[in-house]
């Protein structure tokens, strides 16, 4: 047994040691290091890359910082360098990293069918063909092509969609075109409610 | 605002270290009092009286900004003489017609001058034609046509005849309607409507009044529960009133700030995901007068103010949509635009899906059967859909009603009896895709992807492209001519990955705009009626100017302006600050050194300043439009608000809005007292369900049964929770914050009603029965209103039974009725009664339900009379 491995690790003996020695009267200084702290690095240092980002929580726009190492999410991080919340995050913004790396996250299509009293697998290629189908068949049946006067309607009743307002504009813009030319008016999102 | 948005609130508390008041109006006391000069404690659902004894305040002690007044608002404007106030009608405008319980606003209109209602214009000749003409206008206006002025007011004719009396004292000017409709707003009669003491009024309005004028600006920021009332828009309405009265609107440090609860939801009313509008706020076609791309603008659009180039969005709209198909010769399909017939809003489709009219229903992350008003009425018409699409991250409610939901709890549904097919597909997080959201200030700021989404989930981008994909393939060769909308839509985008990704890129630069030869358009000012560009979003226009993903800048705050134009990018044309010839006064010069923001640069001719000029660079202070000057050309060098037809802000409203061209006190749907005010008790043009079975209303002020459910009602969020849950509820650090559903009461509703501090109470209103762990706390004050004491319940409303956080849903609670012009649901304020205890299990808790609609009398009819006509059994 080496002199090291007996009593110099001691916390009180460290302590008395570092208060002396390097004026740590507190023991939150150099007492409290040991080898490993020293090894230690926080992940936004050992990340493989840092991704401009935005808070997918409230309308305020904090700017975020991703980081990604081995191609997973390891920290999210508000942005220094946004005027509009110069780093800071809420309750919320700061746990974006639990929601995106959530283990609760369902990753797998589920499908209910009528009258079913569960959930069945479904394969993702075949539940966006089912859609397709039951787009098509709904639409058709619903078509309303003029109204009691004879007056243009083009459009279906039949369907209808509610989107959440953390959509991107992009996706936004591709429910509204696609539902536009399906005839499908009641397109509706969280921003009347 | 230290609650919900806690980040943005830095602001305002460097603003308040730097000497700003800072004032919070709130039932409750919050964060934001805490950290307040003043808590102004309210009855939810009493602001317009509030807003309107300021109002009243600064025009009876002379305190408007009159320079500002006279020039930049319609103040001097004399309006119609058969106009006649809610103080000549108890409460009810002129226009009010009974059998369609709804205005007719041909009163309300401006001397001299008609709101253009372009197919009459046409047939000028026949006098038949331009009534029936006008009739069906007056039927769509009086049931949807409120809302479809989304970015602009509405057009106005002859504008060269209109009145005008700058020394504001003609009579019917509107200066003085102003004075006159809010004269008895007293500060009296705020402290007995509002529970406001006089003395604390009067500090209120002292300290905005006083922090209002050239040196300094006063600017009210709400969160958008101001607009979840029967009058939602005229609350915001009342506070425009006040801010333009002040000289507060488009000045530096003024304003009025919606403090939106979404990433996005600024851009998705922009880029609509709404029934009524195409994106760039241009409206849905209507079969009564849009038969034709020429008779569509012709209806909308002004032939003053800026709106006057609205053919030029609208066809480099439809050239993003259809492409080389949309041709001069085929009216650029505009014929393939589907057409809208009236309300077709989220609270129609519920009801048209209980009717069993609406078969198919996608949800892209949205929890309508914990988020929306009366969920059980969601959940029921969920219940009986063919089919449902969810698309979310984790297994939502309104995806598991059919297997655990309060219905098949209390057996009114069998899971084996519910036909509807249920689709759950999970969702990307924003870190695993590209795009942009547009914060609550009109900023877009992109988002990289960071990494590839797990499993099966995808972006939405993903699944409505190549659902359309799809759509289109099996489509593809169909004769039908109601396919051809479909097949020739523009719909190619490059992909990329393993999941075979849409370029979301490709997608912002179709929103941007393209000339003909594909390169990037820079402004909206470039835009064509002659279908030379496609455009997917006019006020969009810019963000991809020059090629470059303007939505992706971000250069430091520490490198640049306070402004800070390079970071993200704003609409339109990059503005941080809309309207912002205001903040200079009619020559051009800054109202104060102090609040300079753009000026007239008269050595270099033209406008300057810290922000992008809201304005025609070049036009002189001094200008002055010939007669017959057409768009923005007709509005003088004075007039700041140029989506007007008249430049001028709107104090009051001569059409556009269904329930009045002036704010007015109305009670809520369901209030505990009478409205002091007027005879007339709710405001006369709200909407209501038709469903009576699902969404039965209270009795109010002091009619019969109104007891049974005495205390006030209000539903908010919590700093660490997110909406209806989808986003915080399944998280550990969140759910640890906030682990569970409570109510807040104060000690003395405690007291009277036997509540113990962590206990359980139920509150029951006619829709349904929820518990909630008990929080007494004196953040909750009790009002003296009218001529008693008023408590009030406060209920967060993010929980629901699913997630590792779990409680029942306050929206199990609330009613579906609206407000008339933009169809949002009244949340912030109805009536409840509260009790001891855990509420009763199984079938017993609609059985609970039922006593208590007994107990109050409930019939059909129950609150549903637009115009009050009764009240104790006495004509009103």
């Amino acid at each position: 047994m080496g002199i090291r491995e007996t009593f110099l690790p001691w916390p009180v003996f460290r302590q008395v040691r570092s208060m002396v020695a390097a004026g740590d009267r507190l023991a939150r200084g150099a007492a409290a290091r040991s080898s490993r702290t020293d090894q230690l690095k926080p992940r936004t240092m050992t990340a493989d890359r840092v991704v401009g980002s935005v808070c997918p929580y409230c309308a305020v726009g904090c700017g975020q910082l991703v980081y990604v190492k081995g191609e997973q999410v390891v920290q999210i991080e508000g942005d220094p360098a946004s005027p509009v919340s110069r780093g800071r995050l809420c309750p919320k913004g700061a746990a974006t990293k639990q929601l995106v790396t959530n283990p609760l996250r369902e990753t797998r299509v589920r499908y209910r069918r009528p009258h079913g009293t569960d959930w069945e697998d479904l394969d993702l290629d075949r539940a966006l063909d089912m859609i397709a189908d039951r787009v098509i068949a709904t639409r058709a049946q619903t078509w309303a092509d003029r109204d009691e006067q004879g007056r243009r309607l083009r459009r279906t009743m039949g369907i209808a969609a509610l989107g959440g307002a953390t959509l991107d504009n992009e996706e936004n813009y591709l429910i509204k075109k696609l539902g536009t030319a399906l005839g499908a008016v009641q397109i509706e999102n969280q921003a009347r409610i | 605002m230290a609650e919900c948005h806690p980040v943005g609130f830095q602001w305002v508390m460097e603003a308040k270290a730097r000497g700003a008041t800072l004032i919070h109006i709130d039932p409750r006391l919050t964060r934001t009092g805490a950290l307040a000069d003043l808590h102004v404690p309210i009855r939810a659902g009493t602001d317009i009286a509030l807003l309107g004894g300021l109002i009243n305040y600064v025009l009876s002690n002379g305190l408007e900004f009159r320079e500002y007044v006279v020039n930049y608002t319609n103040a001097a404007t004399i309006i119609n003489e058969e106009f006649k106030d809610t103080e000549d009608l108890d409460g009810l405008f002129s226009g009010w017609r009974d059998d369609t319980s709804s205005y007719s606003s041909d009163s309300w209109q401006y001397e001299g001058v008609r709101v253009a209602s372009a197919a009459g214009k046409r047939q000028q000749g026949a006098k038949q034609a331009r009534e029936a003409v006008e009739q069906r206008a007056y039927q769509r206006h009086a049931t949807e046509r409120g809302h479809e002025h989304g970015s602009h007011g509405a057009a106005l004719e002859d504008l060269h005849k209109l009145r005008r009396d700058e020394t504001l004292e003609h009579p019917r000017c509107v200066f003085q309607l102003l004075k006159r409709h809010y004269r008895r707003y007293t500060p009296e009669m705020v402290a007995r409507i509002c529970g406001i003491p006089e003395a604390l009024f009067g500090q209120l309005a002292r300290a905005v009044t006083e922090n209002s004028n050239r040196n300094r600006t006063t600017a009210w920021a709400y969160a958008v529960g101001w607009t979840q009332h029967t009058v939602g828009v005229q609350y915001i309405r009342a506070a425009s009133v006040l801010q333009l009265l002040l000289g507060n609107i488009g000045r530096p440090g003024g304003g009025i700030l919606a403090l939106r609860g979404h990433a996005s939801i600024q851009g998705s009313t922009d880029i609509p995901t709404l029934y009524n509008l195409l994106p760039g706020y241009l409206p849905m076609p209507h079969p009564d007068s849009h038969g034709s791309l020429d008779e569509y603008v012709a209806d909308d659009s002004a032939e003053t103010g800026y709106w006057g180039n609205m053919r030029a969005y609208a066809v480099s709209l439809l050239k993003a949509y259809w492409g080389d198909a949309a041709t001069a010769d085929n009216d650029f399909c505009f014929d393939y635009l589907p057409r809208i017939t009236g309300d077709h809003s989220t609270y129609q489709t519920v009801q048209a899906q209980l009717d069993g009219t609406c078969k198919g229903y996608f949800l892209n992350g949205q929890n309508p059967a914990v988020g929306s008003a009366n969920a059980r009425a969601q959940r029921l018409g969920m219940a009986n859909l063919d089919w449902l699409v969810v698309r979310d991250f984790a297994l939502i409610e309104s995806a598991t009603w059919w297997k655990d939901g309060p219905e098949i709890e209390s057996g009114e549904l069998r899971t084996e009896e519910i036909a509807t097919e249920v689709f759950f597909l999970p969702a990307a997080a924003h870190t695993e895709k590209d795009g942009s959201f547009t914060n609550t200030q009109r900023m877009l700021q992109w988002h990289q992807k960071a990494v590839e989404p797990p499993g099966d989930a995808r972006s939405d981008l993903w699944f409505w492209y190549h659902l359309g994909r799809r759509i289109r393939a099996k489509l593809a060769g169909s004769t039908n001519e109601r396919d051809r909308p479909i097949l020739d839509l523009n719909w190619h985008y490059s992909t990329s990955g393993p999941n075979s990704e849409p370029s979301a890129e490709e997608v912002l630069q179709e929103i941007n705009g393209r000339r003909g030869d594909g390169s990037c358009l820079s402004t909206y000012e470039e835009l064509t009626d002659d279908g030379s560009t496609a455009c997917g979003c006019w006020i969009y226009c810019g963000s991809y100017a020059g090629g470059v993903n303007q939505t992706a800048r971000r250069k430091p705050h520490t490198e640049q302006n306070w402004v800070a134009h390079e970071w993200g990018w704003a609409w339109p044309a990059n503005r941080r600050l809309l309207y912002n010839r205001a903040s200079a006064d009619p020559q051009g010069r800054p109202w104060s050194e102090r609040k300079a923001y753009v000026w007239w640069d008269a050595e270099k001719k033209k406008w300057t300043g810290h922000d992008v000029p809201d304005f025609q660079p070049t036009k002189p202070p001094d200008y002055r439009p010939p007669e017959g000057a057409k768009r923005q050309d007709a509005l003088s060098g004075v007039d700041p608000f140029i989506m007007q037809a008249d430049g001028k802000g709107w104090l009051y409203v001569p059409a556009g809005l269904s329930d009045g061209p002036l704010p007015t006190h109305y009670e809520p749907q369901e209030s505990p007292v009478p409205n002091l005010l007027y005879g007339q008790q709710q405001n006369p043009a709200r909407q209501l369900s038709r469903r009576r079975d699902v969404d039965p209303y209270q009795p109010s002020g002091d009619d019969r049964g109104s007891q049974v459910f005495p205390y006030v009602l209000t539903t908010y969020r919590l700093t660490e929770h997110h909406t209806a849950g989808g986003m915080s509820r399944w998280l550990p650090y969140l759910s640890e914050l906030q682990p569970e559903m409570f109510c807040e009461v104060s000690p003395e509703l405690a007291a009277a009603v036997g509540l113990d501090h962590l206990g359980w109470a139920t509150i029951v209103t006619a829709r349904s029965a929820i518990e909630a762990r008990v929080l007494v706390t004196d953040r909750m004050v009790p009002v003296r209103v009218h001529d008693r004491i008023v408590h009030q319940v406060g209920l967060p409303y993010h929980w629901g039974r699913n997630g590792i956080t779990t409680g029942d849903s306050a929206n199990d609670l609330t009613h579906m009725s609206l407000d008339p012009d933009v169809h949002i649901q009244e949340v912030k304020a109805l009536t409840c009664d509260i009790r001891p205890g855990r509420r009763p299990r199984g079938p017993d808790r609609r059985r609970l339900i039922a006593e208590y609609q007994q107990q109050a009398g409930l019939v059909a009819a129950t609150g549903t009379a637009h115009r009050t006509t009764e009240r104790h059994g006495e004509p009103a």
